[in-house]
């Protein structure tokens, strides 16, 4: 298991460096048309938040639970951004932000800037989470990160973080 | 013969290893919590039998560093306030490895603690050995404990409130209505709550 989790953070420095060394290239390039794009955040409760927990169409939904205040989920954040990128044409990935509100302004929004997130984000502000984070899945405990990976009716949660290839490998069993 | 031997090593490393994995979902309502020998912030051991007058234990996996835990750092303390008192004090653990998260060392323990006045240990799980028995995923997350003839049984899993933002605003007293139950002895109403929290950083 230690072995396991050695390897994984290994694979998890490496994804990190490359796609940092990615990521400065094209920053520097859309970060002037970034900073005067206003962000309109989409904050939701949870009743409003489940229809998009439950798309009946023929993609692949990716819906990741992070908060900036996570360190995990932001380190994590690239992987969804490259699959969002990557599998453009079959798979949407939603952020849900559990960000606090007296933080939308000062952390949620320039972080959103500053790494240019390309991902639909959601902020889900309920305060209820007993009722709800069962509703998202009976397995989940409520910590962050976590993700939920569904299509139609057949649904799969991870309380856990990943790296690419195995987001990867997890989508593919849903487009197969 | 030597297959015989071999299969039986083979077995037993199976079984060690489905133990040890971090799979284990960790205690269940109704189970007995194993004690634990865990040093506290004034640098001595502590473990849940030096409480010999307790009736139980409000065991709080919480750290330094996860906004949650900051959030509930003054209700924890008003926990330990209002039920020490009554048999059921507050005890602190802190599971993150200090190496993936140094925030959360001893001696940025010791300072919070100084600072926020914590009148209950905050132990250090150093092996991070503890929580996963527990079966603790977050922080802050909860485990009120019952001392009985088997030993200290679970009796409530989960979050301190329905409310971290607006302690104010709290509709539901999770642990506390566990605990006055406890004293009452009365049936828990809700003995398991989900609430966000910090990943434990191994």
């Amino acid at each position: 298991m230690k072995y396991k989790l050695g390897t994984l953070f290994v694979m998890f420095l490496f994804f990190n460096c490359n796609n940092s060394i990615k990521n400065e290239g094209d920053l520097s390039i859309v970060k002037i048309d970034e900073s005067e794009k206003k962000i309109e955040l989409k904050i939701l409760d949870f009743d409003d938040l489940e229809p998009f927990l439950n798309q009946q169409d023929d993609l692949v939904y990716v819906i990741n639970f992070w908060a900036t205040w996570c360190a995990p989920c932001v380190k994590e954040l690239p992987v969804f951004e490259k699959l969002h990128k990557d599998y453009n044409k079959n798979v949407k990935v939603i952020l849900v932000s559990l960000d606090f509100p007296r933080q939308y302004e000062t952390k949620l929004i320039p972080f959103i800037k500053e790494n240019n997130l390309q991902s639909e984000i959601i902020v889900l502000n309920d305060m209820d989470s007993n009722s709800w984070i069962p509703k998202v899945s009976e397995d989940w405990s409520g910590a962050i990160p976590s993700t939920l990976i569904y299509s139609k009716n057949n649904r799969k949660f991870f309380e856990k973080s990943f790296n690419y290839n195995e987001l990867k490998t997890e989508v593919q069993q849903f487009l197969n | 013969m030597k297959l015989l031997k071999i299969g039986m090593v083979l077995i037993a490393i199976i079984t060690f290893t489905a133990f040890t994995n971090s799979d284990n979902p960790g205690y269940k309502v109704g189970d007995i919590a194993t004690d634990f020998n865990l040093e506290n912030v004034d640098g001595k051991m502590v473990s849940l039998a030096n409480y010999p007058e307790a009736k139980g234990y409000i065991v709080v996996f919480t750290c330094n560093t996860c906004p949650f835990s900051v959030a509930y750092e003054d209700r924890i303390i008003a926990l330990n306030k209002k039920y020490a008192s009554q048999g059921y004090p507050v005890i602190a653990i802190m599971p993150n490895s200090a190496t993936a998260s140094p925030g959360d060392n001893m001696e940025a323990m010791k300072a919070r603690a100084k600072a926020k006045g914590f009148t209950f240990p905050y132990l250090m799980d150093k092996d991070q050995k503890v929580y996963p028995e527990y079966g603790a995923s977050k922080t802050p997350h909860v485990y009120v404990l019952q001392k009985t003839k088997k030993g200290n049984q679970v009796k409530y899993i989960g979050a301190i409130d329905d409310n971290y933002q607006h302690p104010e605003s709290v509709n539901q007293k999770y642990v506390e209505n566990a605990v006055d139950a406890l004293l009452e002895g009365t049936p828990i109403k809700e003995e398991h709550t989900r609430a966000i929290g910090c990943t434990i950083k191994v």
